[in-house]
C-alpha cells in the first residue's frame, strides 16, 4: 500500500515525507556535514570536489552548485538541511526562502513587512493565488 | 504538599533570526523594536516567576538529528546541553543545564503511561530551544534554572498528530506531579506560528488563522487538538505544523485534568513578521 498523501494538492509546496527523504538522503546528509567549520572550508575551497565525495545524483550536485533550492527540494532536499548551504554562504533564512519565489530580496522582504503572502487563492492547486504554477516566477529576479 | 507542580505554560515562536538579532545587537532597529517590545512584559514575568525547572518542548531543525535517526519524541536526560553550530557558528549563549533526575523520572512515568519516548544522553540544542530562552530571559551569564529539552519531530513526515501531542502533555503533567520534590515547573511549547520556508508559496502568513489558534488554545484546547495536519499545512504553511508542539504544553495544564479552573492569561502577543514568520506568544498560569 502506498503512502496516504492528502497534501499533494497544496500549491508551491513539497511535503518532506518518507519518499522525498529516501530520494534526498545523501543530499541532505551532505548538507549536515556543513555544520562543521572545517567541512565548510573544504566545501568552499572546491565545491565540486567536495560534492563528488558524496553518493549524490548528478542532478542533485548541479542543483547545489547552482544554489537552486526549488530544484534541490524537488530532488529530495529538505529546507532545514538545505539551510546549512545557505549558512555556509552567509545567507539568511529570509534570503533562502525568497530565492524560491523568483522575487528579489527587496521584493520578498517588502512582502513580509506588508503582512506576508496571503493564503487566499493559495490553498488548493487550481485557484488563482500568486503561489500557483501559472503565476511563476513572481518577481523581477525570476524574469532576468 | 511536597510534590513537583506545573505553575504555568509559555508559548512562543522560535525564529532563528530573532536569535541573530539579539546576538548581533540589532534589537533597537526599527524592524525589530515592535517584536521585542511584545516580550518586555514576559521578561518581567519571568523574573517575578522564575521556576525551578523549565520543560521545553521544541523541534530540532536537522541539528542533533540528521536523517540517520528520527525520534518522534526525544527527552534530554543529560546534565548539560551545548548550543549547536547550525552552520553560522554556535550562538553566544550559556550552555543549557539539564535536570537528569526529573527528566529520568518523567521518561519512566510517561513511557509506562504508553508514550514511547527516545531517551537522549548527548544532544546539542539548536535555536528551537535557545531562542525562546533568549526571548524570556534576555542575555544572562547563565540561564536562570535547569531546562529539560524535549524534541519533537516535525521535520520529516509522519509527524505526531495534535491529538497525540495533547494527550502526551497530559501524561507529562501526571509525571511531573508525581515527582517527590517541591519543584515549580514551567512547560513551554515553541515553534510556529504561520510560516512557510520553501517553494513558490514561501512567505505565507495567515494572521486570522493564527489568532483563532490562540483563542482556541486558551479556551478549547481539546477541540483544537483534533485539527488534522493538512489544515495546518494549507492554512498556516508547511512549517506552521510546528504548532502541534504547543498542544503538548497546553495538555499539561490543570484545567485539562479537570481542575475546573481555566488558566489565567498573563500575556498575549502577536506580530508579523520576524523574517519569514508570524510570531505568537502566550503565557498561561495555572489558576
Amino acid at each position: 500500500m502506498s503512502l496516504n498523501k492528502p497534501y499533494l494538492d497544496v500549491p508551491g509546496t513539497t511535503i518532506f515525507d518518507a519518499e522525498q527523504s529516501r530520494k534526498g538522503y545523501h543530499l541532505n546528509q551532505f548538507c549536515m556535514s556543513l555544520m562543521k567549520a572545517a567541512n565548510r572550508e573544504r566545501f568552499k575551497a572546491n565545491e565540486r570536489a567536495y560534492l563528488d565525495e558524496w553518493p549524490m545524483t548528478e542532478d542533485q550536485k548541479l542543483a547545489v552548485l547552482a544554489r537552486d533550492l526549488n530544484r534541490c527540494i524537488a530532488l529530495g532536499g529538505n529546507i532545514y538541511f538545505l539551510a546549512k548551504i545557505g549558512a555556509t554562504d552567509g545567507k539568511s533564512f529570509q534570503q533562502m526562502a525568497g530565492s524560491m519565489t523568483g522575487m528579489t530580496e527587496e521584493e520578498y522582504r517588502n512582502m513580509m513587512i506588508n503582512g506576508g503572502r496571503s493564503v487566499e487563492g493559495n490553498r488548493v492547486i487550481g485557484e488563482d493565488g500568486d503561489a500557483q504554477a501559472h503565476r511563476q516566477p513572481q518577481g523581477a529576479a525570476g524574469r532576468k | 504538599m511536597n510534590m513537583a507542580r506545573i505553575t504555568a505554560s509559555v508559548y512562543t515562536s522560535h525564529v532563528p533570526a530573532i536569535g541573530a538579532a539579539i546576538d548581533l545587537g540589532k534589537t533597537a532597529e526599527p524592524y525589530w523594536v515592535p517584536l521585542f517590545k511584545g516580550y518586555e512584559p514576559s521578561k518581567q514575568w519571568m523574573k517575578d516567576n522564575t521556576p525551578d525547572v523549565i520543560f521545553l518542548v521544541y523541534n530540532d531543525h536537522a541539528t542533533a538529528f540528521s536523517l540517520e535517526m528520527i525520534p518522534t519524541f526525544a527527552i534530554g536526560t543529560a546534565a548539560e546541553f551545548t548550543p549547536a553550530d547550525e552552520g553560522y557558528g554556535p550562538r553566544p549563549v550559556p550552555k543549557v543545564i539539564g535536570h537528569p533526575e526529573l527528566a529520568s523520572h518523567i521518561a519512566q512515568s510517561v513511557i509506562q503511561d504508553d508514550f514511547d519516548l527516545t531517551i537522549v544522553n548527548r544532544m546539542d540544542v539548536d535555536h528551537g530551544l535557545t531562542v525562546p530562552l533568549s526571548l524570556l530571559c534576555g542575555q544572562p551569564q547563565a540561564w536562570p534554572c535547569p531546562v529539560i529539552p524535549f524534541a519533537v519531530n516535525v521535520v520529516q513526515y509522519p509527524v505526531p498528530s495534535g491529538r497525540r501531542c495533547f494527550m502526551l502533555g497530559q501524561a507529562i503533567r501526571r509525571a511531573i506531579e508525581s515527582y517527590d520534590a517541591p519543584l515549580k515547573v514551567q512547560i513551554w511549547g515553541t515553534g510556529g506560528m504561520s510560516h512557510q520556508l520553501q517553494g513558490p508559496r514561501a512567505g505565507l502568513i495567515n494572521a486570522d488563522w493564527d489568532n483563532r489558534f490562540l483563542d482556541r488554545l486558551i479556551a478549547e484546547p481539546e477541540a483544537l487538538s483534533k485539527v488534522p495536519h493538512i489544515e495546518y499545512v494549507r492554512e498556516a504553511g508547511s512549517e506552521g505544523i510546528e504548532l502541534v508542539m504547543w498542544l503538548i504544553a497546553r495538555g499539561a495544564m490543570s484545567d485539562v485534568a479537570g481542575s475546573g479552573k481555566p488558566p489565567k492569561v498573563a500575556h498575549r502577543f502577536f506580530h508579523v513578521p520576524a523574517s519569514n514568520t508570524a510570531v505568537g506568544h502566550l503565557i498561561l498560569e495555572n489558576a
